[in-house]
């Protein structure tokens, strides 16, 4: 690749990783007030973890809702440490990118592990 | 009144403050101290300015740690127990003693596509801007910049990313986007995305605190960060 196609990848690769951390950001913010919503209702209807399961297991609502909320945490986590990682340790370039698409595929199996683990 | 007792910064990246007694006056600006300075005590001081009625952008420096046009910085409203400390403005290299070297700062509103370009030539008839049109006004609120580099020397993220902009550059920038009659809009906007550009901003507002001309940068460099997604979503950058 010459350097001007490798600056034109690097611009419009910025840009997208940017729309995709705001969109997600959006979509965080919307999951967590639902789900503080949902964890305030169910403490204070005093319902057990065995009446929560049994609420959610086999809820595909639930199921779309949460695996949601982990697609938003695994695009918007990774993107939001590339800049500290530049910028406080000065780790740019692929290597940097590379460890946090492995960080990104991560926080999607322990986040899909604790879904499956309400929903099955 | 008690004279004012005033640490300076003499030297290059390397150096030391020397401190210097100065005699008080009503009104006196940060500037008046540094020319007594140099005209009365020590005539190897090296300073610059020009205008003295904040116009040029010359004279920014760095006041008790907080970068500041010098000419209008009245020595009542910094002085900490009748004491000054002035140092060269931050995240640009020293020439001598208060003479920041400013080429950085102003290669990079080159680098941001700060020029205009048009596409007309003067054969054509003026182009007419209604002064309320949005982005008349969106220009009006960031053309004031006078290149005194105060917002660029407060910017963490330009001491973090040497390469980026900073928002003197990327205030600028957004200007000429804002404007109907350039030519070069997506030229200037892949210049000033990516890294070492708008995205990089984290909206600490550090220039838009410090600006003595009241602009915002930070709110220039938001609308960017739009328009470039704008650009993005529509597949033209």
């Amino acid at each position: 690749m010459s350097a001007v196609a490798r600056s034109e990848f690097a611009v419009r690769g910025e840009t997208r990783l940017w729309i995709a951390q705001r969109a997600s950001a959006a979509l965080l913010a919307l999951c967590v007030m639902v789900h503080l919503a949902t964890l305030i209702y169910a403490v204070q209807g005093g319902l057990s973890a065995a009446e929560i399961l049994a609420r959610t297991r086999g809820n595909f609502g639930w199921l779309a809702f949460y695996s949601l909320f982990v697609l938003a945490v695994t695009v918007h986590v990774p993107i939001g440490l590339r800049a500290p990682l530049g910028e406080w340790l000065g780790w740019r370039g692929r290597s940097r990118d590379v460890v946090l698409v492995g960080f990104a595929m991560l926080l999607a199996a322990f986040g899909m592990r604790a879904v499956f683990g309400v929903f099955a | 009144m008690p004279a004012l007792s005033v640490r300076v910064w003499r030297g290059t990246t390397q150096g030391a403050f020397q401190t210097f007694e100065v005699p008080r006056h009503a009104s006196q600006t940060v500037l008046d101290v540094v020319t007594h300075i140099q005209r009365a005590l020590d005539p190897t001081l090296a300073y610059r300015f020009a205008c003295r009625v904040g116009m040029c952008g010359s004279c920014a420096m760095t006041v008790n740690g907080v970068a500041r046009w010098t000419c209008r910085t009245h020595v009542d409203k910094v002085a900490q127990d009748g004491a000054l400390e002035i140092a060269p403005l931050a995240n640009l290299p020293v020439i001598r003693d208060l003479v920041a070297d400013m080429r950085e700062f102003f290669d990079k509103w080159a680098r941001a596509k700060g020029r205009f370009r048009g596409a007309q030539t003067r054969h054509e008839d003026f182009a007419r801007l209604p002064p309320h049109s949005a982005q008349r006004m969106q220009i009006d609120a960031a053309i004031e910049c006078i290149g005194c580099g105060v917002c660029y020397s407060s910017c963490d993220v330009v001491a973090w990313n040497p390469e980026y902009l900073g928002p003197a550059a990327l205030n600028r920038a957004w200007t000429l986007t804002r404007d109907e009659r350039d030519s070069a809009h997506l030229v200037r906007l892949r210049a000033v995305a990516g890294d070492a550009g708008c995205h990089a901003c984290h909206t600490h507002m550090s220039c838009s605190e410090r600006c003595p001309k009241n602009i915002a940068p930070t709110a220039s460099i938001a609308g960017l960060k739009r328009a470039v997604a704008k650009a993005a979503l529509r597949g033209e950058l």
